[in-house]
């Protein structure tokens, strides 16, 4: 249905014509795109570029053609009337999706989609939305909001800084791993336990905004690392750095660590900031 | 249109709000005390005395609205409540009627209290026609459980401090209690989806009115619905549209894709329908009249927000059964809007030692994108200042949503408040120059006015940085008292 917006993504891609191109899904930009995570396409768009990648931003909302190539999935948050709005949908990729994941292609879901890829969400008036069980994790809808600044530590990725906002509270199947842990119970997937997010393969799944990843550029990294390797070849280490490509100039890397620079200084503001 | 005011004259309070306690006869006093203190410690928080009376006469507020014979009028929605807060209560003042009014943006409960304190008299009699009063959405329904207005006006409601309110149908439905408890005419925006379904909720004495966009204009004017179809390019390019429309001065090009799936408007006949837009230029449909006139208000969305503030005060002029107003024609009400200008920090400009400094006040994704888009950013130096505070939002994820890529040519010279660091972190990713980066606001705009003397200077600012960044260029000249006067 969006075949303008998808078009002006692949038109207006960045980068040199020849550098080598990797396609980015964002995933219902339309009716799950609340509270700034456009910035996480941003983010993603612009540091490829900077490496030296051309990317090629797919905006699939319902009913729109899955790209012939997609190397990254991002999908952000949404009310409960965007959530029904896109459920039908979700569900007709389902199996495309969970195929993707065990693949391992990587993606970042936020806070409603983060919702839609666990089981299920019964929200408080006893609705169930099944999920697509990309993730072993379920959610259910609570009368208290879960609201503030929050920083939470992942093996991973070191201390994940973001602003979470939702009432329905997560938990996580037996075996399934926590982007990170809180400090504070009250915080994070639910009131109960300390974990945020949840994670499997390279799919990773968080309740923050902020936007997420313009503050976590490791998380960026992580996830640009995997696009680029399982297009392109190579798997180094986990934590390992982005393969740039040949087209990456000086000023790119330039670029890069005073990009890097500006996100340290406002994680550290962010990290001292009430809640 | 007058037919359709069933109940003009309901009373404008609940009947069980106004309790007294037993030393209620000396409120008044009291606050006004704690009001003179307030200000001879500079504590510029207009908000605290109301906050003493609150808590010891919590029926002054109803007690005191209750006596104005005309009754409340309530605005509310995410953008543009204080301007046009002032373009009403200044219309309805240049018409002739004594106006009370809250006009420094303290849009808290709390705050219409501590304004009421500085006009009552000692006995606690308020010497008004009609109050006119801006609430924003959570406490607008503190409000209404005190005070019934007799009129609301309802502008919009988008993205706004969701970290404060949850989300935006929550926020449509904090409005709805507000055009419930309204007795008169609730004055809905036609054009905002979620505004326009509250007219369900009107009471059944209660008269709706519509304000809205001639097909034309739509495009300028995106609801949250059609800013949320927009990626990232998309965004500038319909930023680029409302900067476009400006720039050749006209009535608007073929409607957009995003507002093609709306509902047909005919099927609300608007009251006050904008039909053109043009630099410091407006006109309109009044009541099937065709008018026009010079503005000086800033910024391309208060044009929208003026036909609001038009169809509330023919509301107030229908219901108030006095000839002399009932009679109030279209060119009247054009010479009356041309008189308003911008309230404090909506695009006032301060004169500082020859440098003229413009306030843009900006709290929001769509507020900052409309702004960005109604002000060209060549000739001029840029300074954006980002708190977080409480009254600013706490979350920054919605500086994500605005484009920043119109500053690319220019830059921003300066960038302050709590979240610099967040907002040069998101120039960064735009491509747009920042100049320095400081922090602290007194010695940000210290800086920043003393670049390039004579060179108008512009500050998008939120709102506590606004407070801030005003004292300081108090400090540097002759500011004057916050929202008074026009």
């Amino acid at each position: 249905m969006d075949e303008n917006a998808t078009m002006a993504g692949a038109a207006d891609a960045p980068g040199a014509a020849d550098a080598p191109a990797v396609d980015i899904v964002s995933l219902y930009p339309r009716d799950m795109n609340i509270y700034g995570d456009s910035g996480n396409v941003l983010v993603i768009r612009r540091r490829l570029e900077l490496y030296g990648y051309r990317p090629v931003v797919h905006q699939i909302n319902q009913g729109d053609p899955w790209p012939d190539r997609a190397d990254l999935v991002l999908a952000g948050g949404g009310q409960d009337t965007g959530q029904k709005k896109i459920i039908d949908d979700l569900h007709a990729r389902a199996a495309l999706l969970r195929g993707l994941a065990e693949d391992g292609l990587p993606m970042l879901v936020i806070c409603g989609m983060y919702q839609l890829f666990g089981e299920y969400f019964e929200t408080v008036d006893g609705t169930r939305l099944d999920g697509i069980g990309v993730l072993g994790a379920y959610t259910v809808g609570r009368e208290r909001r879960l609201i503030g600044n929050l920083t939470e530590e992942s093996g991973d990725f070191g201390t994940v800084i973001g602003y979470e906002n939702h009432s329905g509270q997560t938990f996580l199947r037996e075996g399934t791993r926590p982007l990170g842990r809180v400090a504070d119970r009250e915080t994070g997937n639910n009131a109960e336990d300390t974990h945020e997010g949840a994670r499997v393969r390279n799919v990773i799944g968080t309740y923050l905004h902020g936007s997420l990843l313009p503050k976590n550029p490791v998380v960026a990294d992580y996830l640009i690392r995997a696009a680029v390797e399982r297009r392109y070849g190579g798997g180094a280490a986990v934590g390992a750095a982005v393969p740039a490509s040949g087209a990456q100039t000086e000023a790119m890397r330039a670029e890069l660590a005073r990009l890097d620079d500006l996100a340290a200084r406002a994680r550290e503001v962010a990290a001292s900031r009430p809640r | 249109m007058a037919a359709q005011d069933k109940n003009p004259a309901a009373p404008a309070t609940a009947p069980a709000a106004a309790g007294r306690t037993p030393f209620s006869f000396a409120t008044p006093a009291l606050g006004k005390a704690v009001r003179w203190a307030a200000r001879a410690a500079r504590r510029g928080g207009s908000a605290f005395p109301g906050k003493v009376v609150e808590s010891v006469d919590p029926g002054f507020l109803a007690r005191t609205l209750g006596q104005l014979p005309l009754g409340v009028v309530l605005v509310s929605g995410t953008n543009g409540k204080t301007t046009t807060t002032r373009m009403v209560a200044t219309m309805l003042s240049d018409l002739g009627l004594k106006v009370f009014t809250n006009p420094t943006g303290s849009n808290f409960t709390r705050g219409v209290v501590s304004a009421l304190l500085a006009q009552v008299d000692l006995s606690g009699r308020l010497d008004a026609d009609i109050a006119v009063l801006e609430l924003d959405e959570a406490y607008a329904v503190h409000f209404v459980a005190q005070v019934r207005p007799r009129y609301c006006l309802l502008l919009n409601v988008m993205r706004d401090q969701l970290d404060r309110f949850g989300e935006i149908d929550n926020t449509a439905r904090l409005l709805a209690h507000v055009a419930e408890a309204t007795t008169g005419t609730v004055v809905l925006n036609r054009e905002d989806p979620r505004i326009a379904a509250l007219a369900a909720h009107a009471g059944p004495g209660a008269a709706v009115r519509w304000f809205g966009l001639a097909p034309g204009l739509r495009s300028f004017f995106p609801s949250d619905d059609d800013m949320a179809v927009t990626g990232a390019g998309d965004a500038a390019r319909a930023d680029r549209a409302v900067a476009g429309a400006l720039a050749h001065d006209g009535a608007g090009g073929p409607e957009p894709a995003a507002a093609a799936g709306r509902r047909d408007p005919d099927d609300l006949p608007a009251d006050v329908v904008l039909t053109e837009v043009g630099d410091h230029r407006a006109r309109f449909r009044i009541g099937g009249v065709d008018c026009g006139t010079d503005v000086r208000l800033e910024g391309v969305y208060n044009l929208y927000n003026a036909a609001g503030a038009l169809a509330v005060v023919r509301a107030v002029l229908d219901g108030s059964g006095d000839p002399a107003l009932t009679g109030t024609g279209a060119g009247r009400l054009m010479e009356v809007l041309a008189t308003v200008t911008p309230a404090f920090g909506r695009g006032e400009v301060i004169d500082c030692h020859g440098t003229p400094v413009e306030l843009v006040l900006v709290k929001n994704p769509m507020g900052f994108r409309l702004s960005l888009a109604s002000f060209d950013p060549a000739g001029s130096d840029t300074m954006i200042a980002i708190n977080d505070e409480y009254a600013d939002g706490r979350d920054m994820s919605w500086l994500w949503d605005v484009d920043f890529t119109s500053l690319r040519a220019g830059g921003v010279a300066m960038v302050s408040g709590v979240r610099a660091w967040d907002m040069a972190l998101r120039l960064g990713y735009d491509q747009v120059a920042a100049g320095a980066v400081e922090p602290a606001l007194g010695e940000a705009v210290e800086r920043f006015v003393a670049l390039n003397p004579g060179r108008p200077k512009r500050i998008y600012v939120t709102y506590t940085a606004m407070l801030k960044v005003r004292q300081h260029l108090s400090q540097m000249t002759d500011v004057a008292d916050a929202g008074v006067g026009r």
